[in-house]
Parts: C-alpha cells; sequence; structure tokens
C-alpha cells in the first residue's frame, strides 16, 4: 500500500477515474459552465496519463513534460474562448443552460 | 520490500496517499456538488492534488506550472464566468432528477473501468537507457531545440486565443 508511488498502474488507474469524472459531469451538468469545468477534469487525466508515461517507460524524460505544458497551454486558451462564448450567449439568452439554447434546433 | 510506517519512504507512501483521496475528493466535488461555485473550488482542490502527482512524478517544474495556470488562472477565469452569468443549476438539478444521475455515473464509470482495465492489462516495454534524467534544464533545451517550432505554435495559439476572446466578449456590448 505504501510503495503505490512506485507504479506505474496507480497513475494510470487515477488518469482514468479523473477522465471518467469528467465524462460524468459533461453528461450531467445541465449549464455551459459545469460542462468547461469537466471538460478541464478530462484534459487533466490526459495529463496524468502522459506523465506517467513519461516518467516510467519514456527513454527521453523531457517529452511527456513538454506535451504536459503544451496541454496546459492549450487548456488555457480554451478556457478562455469558452468563458468568452459563455459571456456572448448569456447577453443574447439570459442564461447559459443548454437546454434554453434550441434556436438552431430542427 | 515493504516499508515500515515511520521509515522515508512509508512517510512519502502516506503523503501520496493523502494526495490521491485530496484528487479524487477534488473531482467528486466538482462534478456532484450543486452549486456551481463549490464546483469550482473542487476543481481547484483536485488540481492542487494533481499537483502533487506531477510533484510523485519528478517533475518539480510541471507541478508548479500546474499550480500557477490551472489554479491560479484557470479557475479564476471560471469563477469569473459565474459571477458574470449568474446560473442557477440547483433546478434543473432537481427537476431532472435520479435517472440522469445514474445514467452520468454508469457512463463515467464505463469509460473509467475501461481506460484503467486497458492500462493495467497492456503489456509496456521499460526503455533500456535513458538518455537524459528530465531535469527543468533538459526541459528548456528540447523546448528550444527540437520542439521550438511547437513552442512557438502554441504561443501564436494563445495570442490568437487572446484577441479572439476580446472580439467574441466585445460586441453587443453596447446594445443592451
Amino acid at each position: 500500500m505504501l510503495t503505490l508511488s512506485t507504479q506505474l498502474n496507480t497513475y494510470l488507474i487515477i488518469g482514468a477515474v479523473l477522465f471518467g469524472f469528467g465524462i460524468m459531469g459533461l453528461v450531467r451538468r445541465p449549464t455551459l459552465i459545469g460542462m468547461l469545468i469537466a471538460a478541464e477534469l478530462v484534459l487533466s487525466g490526459a495529463s496524468i496519463n502522459f506523465m506517467a508515461f513519461n516518467h516510467f517507460l519514456a527513454p527521453d524524460p523531457t517529452i511527456g513534460q513538454i506535451m504536459t505544458l503544451f496541454i496546459m497551454a492549450i487548456a488555457a486558451a480554451e478556457a478562455s474562448i469558452a468563458m468568452s462564448i459563455v459571456i456572448c450567449v448569456y447577453r443574447n439568452y439570459k442564461a447559459i443552460e443548454v437546454e434554453e439554447l434550441v434556436e438552431l434546433k430542427g | 520490500m515493504n516499508p515500515t510506517l515511520l521509515s522515508p519512504e512509508g512517510l512519502s507512501g502516506v503523503i501520496f496517499l493523502v494526495v490521491v483521496a485530496v484528487t479524487i475528493l477534488g473531482a467528486v466535488i466538482a462534478t456532484s456538488s450543486r452549486r456551481l461555485v463549490r464546483s469550482v473550488s473542487g476543481l481547484a482542490v483536485c488540481f492542487m492534488g494533481v499537483a502533487g502527482l506531477y510533484f510523485f512524478l519528478n517533475s518539480m517544474f510541471v507541478a508548479m506550472m500546474q499550480l500557477l495556470i490551472y489554479v491560479g488562472a484557470v479557475c479564476i477565469v471560471i469563477a469569473f464566468g459565474i459571477m458574470l452569468a449568474e446560473p442557477d443549476e440547483r433546478k434543473q438539478l432537481s427537476e431532472r432528477g435520479g435517472l440522469n444521475g445514474i445514467l452520468s455515473l454508469v457512463i463515467g464509470g464505463i469509460c473509467a473501468w475501461g481506460l484503467a482495465a486497458a492500462g493495467t492489462n497492456a503489456h509496456w516495454m521499460t526503455p533500456a537507457t535513458k538518455i537524459n534524467s528530465g531535469s527543468m534544464k533538459d526541459i528548456g533545451m528540447s523546448l528550444l531545440t527540437t520542439y521550438s517550432m511547437v513552442f512557438e505554435l502554441v504561443s501564436i495559439v494563445l495570442l490568437v486565443a487572446i484577441i479572439g476572446a476580446l472580439a467574441i466578449a466585445r460586441t453587443g456590448r453596447d446594445k443592451s
């Protein structure tokens, strides 16, 4: 139990659990901001996998860290764009619940 | 190889278990609390736990970046969004009732179980040698030599994201 931090499988399972929580939040949350929070969880699950493979299996241990840094940059860009879209939608509809945003529904 | 509780390895194992518990607890709060403000706080807690995991994976630099970018920037941006859009999820969450929660739990559980099973059952090849130690200096060297093109492209993506966010959120400001 105390040597869990030296095994690859621990990190893979934690990453998978975070990914599962992210998917669960994406399905369950009724608002755009809640879904954005869940998407961040999915991204961090992926980052944990990259870092674990980087530490245990990669011959060049910088490649996974660089990939994680790029994921962070993309996640920051995604969060800012999503936030501005949310603000814009709120201005037009006075709501950010996805069930209210049905103007394009056929 | 089973360290006692009070040896240095045992204590680091205890700290690792605490970090994992913080991560999972933060994820639970982030996905299942009824108020969005609490869910953002849970997200911040979860990211702090993930930074601890990166620390255990021998990467001080990425752990610090995780704290700076995710906890410091992304969570604050989401908190501002919540304050500006004042969403109220409580009514909808209780209206849609138990079926939605159970369904989402089943879907998330299937995803997590499948990924964990695939990862733990696979046979991974351990490398014969490592060509560097993965320290901060090595990260800097390969960022500015091997991956310099991607590095520049990411900075362009960030610039485009900033300008795009400003352009989207600016329009229609003085109409209402």
